[in-house]
This record gives C-alpha cells, structure tokens and sequence, in this order.
C-alpha cells in the first residue's frame, strides 16, 4: 500500500468516525428527516453549503477551467447566481408550508396521490442522474489513488449489464459507499455536512494560496501564465472566452449553436438548484423562515467564495500542468504515463501533487495529493448520503408510505417497515447510477454531466411544480403531474438523442445540443400550464383553488408553520 | 425512533396535521396581508427581472460581441472574465438588500398578520 492511499484512508476514517457520532445523535424520526427543526441559521448555511458542493463543483469546475479556460468559469457563475432564486422564490415559503420533503408542499392544496407518485420520480431522475457524477467522480480518485486497481480487478470483474462494461473502480467504490450509505442509517445529518463544508473550504483555501503562492501573488503575472496557454483548436488563449463551445463555427435554429448552449446552460444552472430535492430538504430543518433565509444568506457567502476560487484551482491546473497531463498516473516531470488518456475530473488532484511536490519534496507532494483527494472523497460520501436521503425519502415517505401504503392499502406502516423500503431504494439508484456512470465513462466531466442532467430535471420538473403550487391561484393537480412527469422525461429523451458527454462525440446526434434547457425547462413550464388548463376543463381539481388561499397565507407568513420543538 | 406524534409515518397531508390549530381563512382579505404581499412582489419582481437580465447578459454578449469581451483591461485580465466576477458581487449586493428589506419590512407586516391569526382563535 502506498503512503498517499495511507493517508487518505487515514482522512476519510477521521470523517467516517464524525459521521458515526453524529449519526447517534440522531434517534427520532423527525431528528433523522429534518434535524428536529433545530438547526439555526449558519449551521445550516454551512448545510447547505456542504450538500451543494459535490465533485461537480470540487472536482468538476476545476477541470472545466483546466480543460477549456474561460468557458468553464460560467458554472461558478451560474451555480452561485441560481441561489438568488432560491432566496427571492423558494427558501421561506417552503420553510412555511413544508413539512419533510417536496411533495409536502405540492400535496398542500394538490390531490396527494398522483403528486407524490409524481414527485417521487421526478425526485428519483434527479438524485440517480447527480448520484452518477458522483460516482465518476470517486471512481477517479481511486484510479488517482491506486492506479493498478482497474488492471488488477479486471479478471475478477468483467461483468456486462445491459450491454454496458462495468468500470471497476467505479463499481468497487460506488457499492462501498452505498453500502456504508446505506448500512450507516443514511446519514446525511446536518452536522456532517458541516464538517464536510469546512473541510472542502480548507482545502480550496490552501491550494489557491499556494497557486497565488507560485506566483508570488502577482496576480497579473498569473493571467499572463494563462494567457500563455492556447487552445489547440481555435487558437484562442484560455482567458478568452469560446473554447468549450466555439463561436461562429455551426448554427442551430439560424443562431450560433455555441451561444445556444452557453444560454441553455445558463437556464439550467440558474433555475435548476432551486428545484433540487436535496437542497430544497434543508429549508424544514430550520426553526422558522427568517432563518431560511438567513442560511441561503450564508451558504451565498461560502458556496461564492468558493467559486471564486475556481479560478486559481482550474487556471491553475491550466497553467502549471497543462490538460494533456491530467491523468491518473504520471510520470516523473509530471507528464501523462503512457497509454493513458486525460481525465478532467482529476484537475484538482494533479494540482495538489504538483504544489506539493514544487514546495515541499515528494513526500509533501504525496501528502498534499491524499488531503485533497480525501477532501474530495468526503465530499462526494456526504452528497451522496444526502442524494440517497432525498430519493429514499421520496420513494418511502412519500410514495410507498402516502399512497402505496395509506391510500391503496389501508393500514399501519411500522418505523421498520418504512426504513427497509427506504434502503431497498437506495440500494437501487445506487446500482442505476453505478451503470449509468460505467455507461457514462470515467472520463466525461462530473460538472457537465449534473448541470446537463440532474440541475435540467430540477429546472424543468420540479421548479414548475413548486413556483405554481405557491403562486398561481388556478394551478392544479394535473398541471403538477403533466411537469413532474412530463419535464423529467423529456429531458432524459433529448439528452439521450443528444450528443453526450462521452468521448469521441456522436457525430450527427438526432438533438443537436448537450444542454438541453432551452427546450426543456420552457416545455416543462409550458406543461404545467397546459395540464392546468386541461384539468380546469374537466373540472377535476376544485380543491386546488380552496386550498390556494391558505398556502397563500401560510407561505407569506408563517401561519401555522411547523415549529421547532425545542421552541415550543 | 420510538416517538409518536408528527412522524412522517402518518399519512395526513400537513394542511391538515397543523390546521387544526390555525386561523388562516379570511387573512386573505386583511389589509396587513395584502401590504406584505404587495411590499414582497414590489421587491422581489424587480429584482428577479433585474438578476436574470444582468446574469443572461454575459452569455449573450460573450457570443454577440467575442472580440469587445477579449479587450483587456488590466495585463491579461480581459473585459468577459471581470463581467463573469462582477456576477459575483451582483449577486451578493441583491442578497444583502434584500435580507435588509425582508428584516426591516417583510417580517414586521408579517408580524402583525400573525397576531391578528392569533387573535382570531379566541375571538
């Protein structure tokens, strides 16, 4: 075993050890869905924090720098502007009305059982679909960790389901983490989102110091050091902006295909995140809404501060190792070990070893390779706890409890009955996002793929849902169904006819966009609406409207909002 | 996980968990209610049309104008990279303005909807 596997074990144990003790802190149920309504303000501005920044932003951003310059620096933008949704829209009414999850919200004034069904798999698209960026994601690290692990494994693990070789590291680590996940009672508590946060701060924090460090902190001299590095296709330097997507090559719909993305993209990032089930479940652990709003407040300051920092992180990987030797295994000098190919997801890593090494020696080198990319690890476990909470809560609580249980067959769910469901269900998006991300390949960017995915199924299925819940009188249940089931499968049909993430690009894919947004969020919309319209016809939902008045109230208010019990 | 009381393991949609302590019909029609919501939208609309402007803004004009957004405005720093920063601090200029706002006007008037709820129940 080597030093830098050592001590990532080492970290990851420390973390897995918090984990443990929060999760004994835990007994109640309410205590495990939403933290007993306790959490104050910034406790859970660092939640949120800590269940927003996944390998997309840890892993994923840097490498989109690293890999295209500019054009990658538009996520940290996005993804930091999206929470004045969240703030203006979403945090305090769903503080108000909520209760655990989602469909509480949405089964206020709608008929519970087809929206909770619905929300259920809307809710299920989004955790797999960002459940298998994670898994890439960790896939990575191990190949960073332990190169030999694929070679060594493959006599053992040459298994092909449904037409798709399974990535061994990928599966190994994706079915650990599951089962710890799983095993471990789902803890997704506050608190190790919390630690999990802080550990991630400090790890961006050290290494763009040491970044700006290399430069003497003259930041000009860093821009120059990009600009230096050139695109090999268009020529441009990695500040300018056109690399990702460049500019005045093709046209769709009669406009220049890269702005078409660069905007769909926007779409996405913006309003995705105030769709997201795992976020949005962060809003009822507060004690009241002025806390809700408190917490965005501070999640705003880290998760921007962060982004910002992208900017020494993927710049610099750009600068100092260069895209061509991002790879698993390098060599002496830092270059690419033979016979492999560049992993973008894998910026960060390289980044530490480089620092390290320039700094401290070989052995700082290792050590700062194993921090971060334990860092990293503890990242993707808690989200994925937090993911797997959020499917598991939907499936069990709101379908499997609220309407398989109560409304088709009356009767009494016991705890245990209601936590095994919720395990056979994580268990399950588990399996579907490990083979979705062997499908996927470890080589495809984790940012790319939960903006392209998972953030275009919040935007485009849930965000309907919940905007029109709070704020349009005549929304009904059939509007809520047709963009909880509608958006979800209309963006999983056009990123499926699309080109994709994985490398070499299809050709002449039947969609001409990866982003998918700008068709599907405005169609998710559209039919909202028009399944609203469609019920008003048949006057289905008349309780819609009653119901209306007092979510109205509630949301705006406070009224009768759930309270926390160690308030009352 | 023993305890009973408002587990999710009950089926009962939360309207009516809570409703049967709560006042909410006719808070509608108050003068209170219809001040916060008309001094929230007088905020919120705005600003979510003026966020939303300034943020589609850069995409757009990094593909409409590319070679304005390459200027370089200090060594290599270029025009489209201070734009993308900018977003930043927009960002966390109309959170602040409206965490004041919401502080200083939203929770007052919600405030007193609140106590004419409370005051409801005991007529």
């Amino acid at each position: 075993m080597n030093i830098t596997f050592a001590l990532f074990l080492i970290v990851v144990a420390i973390t897995l050890g918090i984990t443990a003790w929060a999760a004994r802190r835990t007994r109640t149920t309410l205590q495990f869905w939403a933290a007993g309504r306790s959490i104050t303000g910034w406790q859970n501005g660092l939640a949120i924090a800590g269940d927003y920044m996944s390998a997309a932003s840890f892993l994923g951003i840097a490498g989109l720098i690293a890999f295209n310059g500019y054009d990658g620096f538009m996520y940290s933008v996005g993804w930091l502007v999206a929470y004045l949704t969240v703030l203006f829209l979403i945090a305090e009414p769903m503080r108000n009305t909520g209760k655990y999850t989602m469909a509480d919200v949405l089964s206020y004034r709608l008929s519970p059982v087809p929206v909770r069904s619905a929300a259920a798999i809307s809710t299920v698209a989004v955790s797999a679909s960002y459940m298998m960026a994670q898994m890439i994601g960790a896939g990575s690290l191990i190949k960073v960790l332990l190169p030999d692990l694929d070679k060594n494994l493959k006599p053992y693990f040459s298994w092909a389901v449904f037409g798709t070789q399974l990535d061994p590291s990928i599966t190994l680590v994706g079915a650990l983490m599951m089962i710890y996940v799983i095993v471990g009672g789902m803890v997704a508590t506050t608190w190790v989102q919390i630690v999990k946060a802080v550990l991630l701060m400090a790890g961006a924090i050290l290494l763009s110091l040491m970044v700006l460090l290399y430069f003497n902190f003259n930041v000009l001299a860093f821009f120059d050091k990009i600009y230096s590095v050139k695109d090999a296709a268009t020529k441009l330097p990695f500040t300018s902006p056109g690399i990702l997507y460049p500019y005045g090559k093709t046209t769709v719909w009669g406009v220049d295909k890269a702005l078409v993305e660069n905007v769909s993209l926007g779409m996405a990032l913006i309003l995705g995140t105030a769709g997201l089930p795992h976020i949005l479940m962060r809003f009822f652990t507060v004690t009241n809404a002025k806390a809700a709003r408190t917490s965005v407040a501070w999640a705003m300051g880290l998760i921007g501060s962060f982004y910002i920092m992208t900017t020494f992180l993927g710049f610099g990987a750009a600068a100092l190792i260069g895209k061509a030797n991002i790879c698993a295994k390098v060599t002496e000098g830092f270059k690419c070990a033979p016979g492999l190919k560049p992993n973008t997801n894998l910026s960060m890593p390289r980044l530490a070893d480089f620092l390290g090494t320039h700094f401290f020696g070989s052995t700082g080198g290792e050590f700062l390779l194993a921090f971060i990319t334990a860092v990293a690890f503890a990242t993707i476990l808690a989200v994925v706890a937090g993911l797997t909470l959020a499917a598991a809560s939907a499936f069990s609580h709101d379908f499997y409890v609220n309407v398989v249980r109560t409304h088709l067959f009356h009767g009494h769910v016991s705890e245990r009955e209601q936590v095994n469901v919720a395990r056979i269900t994580a268990a399950l998006v588990g399996l579907l996002s490990i083979w979705l991300a062997a499908k996927t390949g470890a080589t495809a960017n984790v940012a790319a793929l939960v903006a392209g995915v998972a953030f275009v199924i919040a935007a485009s299925a849930n965000l309907p849902a919940i905007l029109f819940t709070l704020f349009w009188k005549r929304f009904n249940t059939w509007g809520a169904v047709a963009s909880l089931v509608g958006g979800t499968v209309v963006t999983i049909w056009l990123v499926a006819v699309g080109p994709g993430w994985t490398l070499p690009a299809v050709a002449h894919p039947a969609f001409p966009l990866q982003n998918v947004g700008i068709i599907a969020i405005p169609v998710g919309f559209a039919l909202a609406i028009i399944g609203t319209l469609i019920g008003d016809l048949f006057k289905a939902d008349r309780l819609a409207e009653v119901k209306f008045h007092e979510i109205d109230v509630r949301a705006q208010t406070g009224v009768g909002a759930e309270v926390s019990p160690v308030a009352v | 996980m023993e305890t009973g009381g408002s587990l999710p393991r009950q089926a009962s949609p939360p309207g009516q968990a809570a409703g049967d302590q709560v006042h909410w019909e006719g808070l509608e029609e108050t003068p209170e209610f219809k001040e916060l919501v008309r001094a929230r939208w007088r905020f919120v609309a705005p600003a979510t049309v003026f966020f939303l402007a300034y943020y589609f803004a850069l995409p757009l004009s990094n593909g409409i104008f590319p070679s304005v957004m390459r200027t370089e405005v200090i060594g290599h720093i270029n025009l489209a990279y201070l734009f993308a920063l900018s977003q930043f601090i927009v960002a966390w200029l109309l959170a602040f303005f409206y965490i004041r706002q919401a502080t200083r006007v939203f929770d007052p008037l919600a405030d007193k909807v609140r106590q004419r709820a409370s005051r409801g129940r005991q007529p």
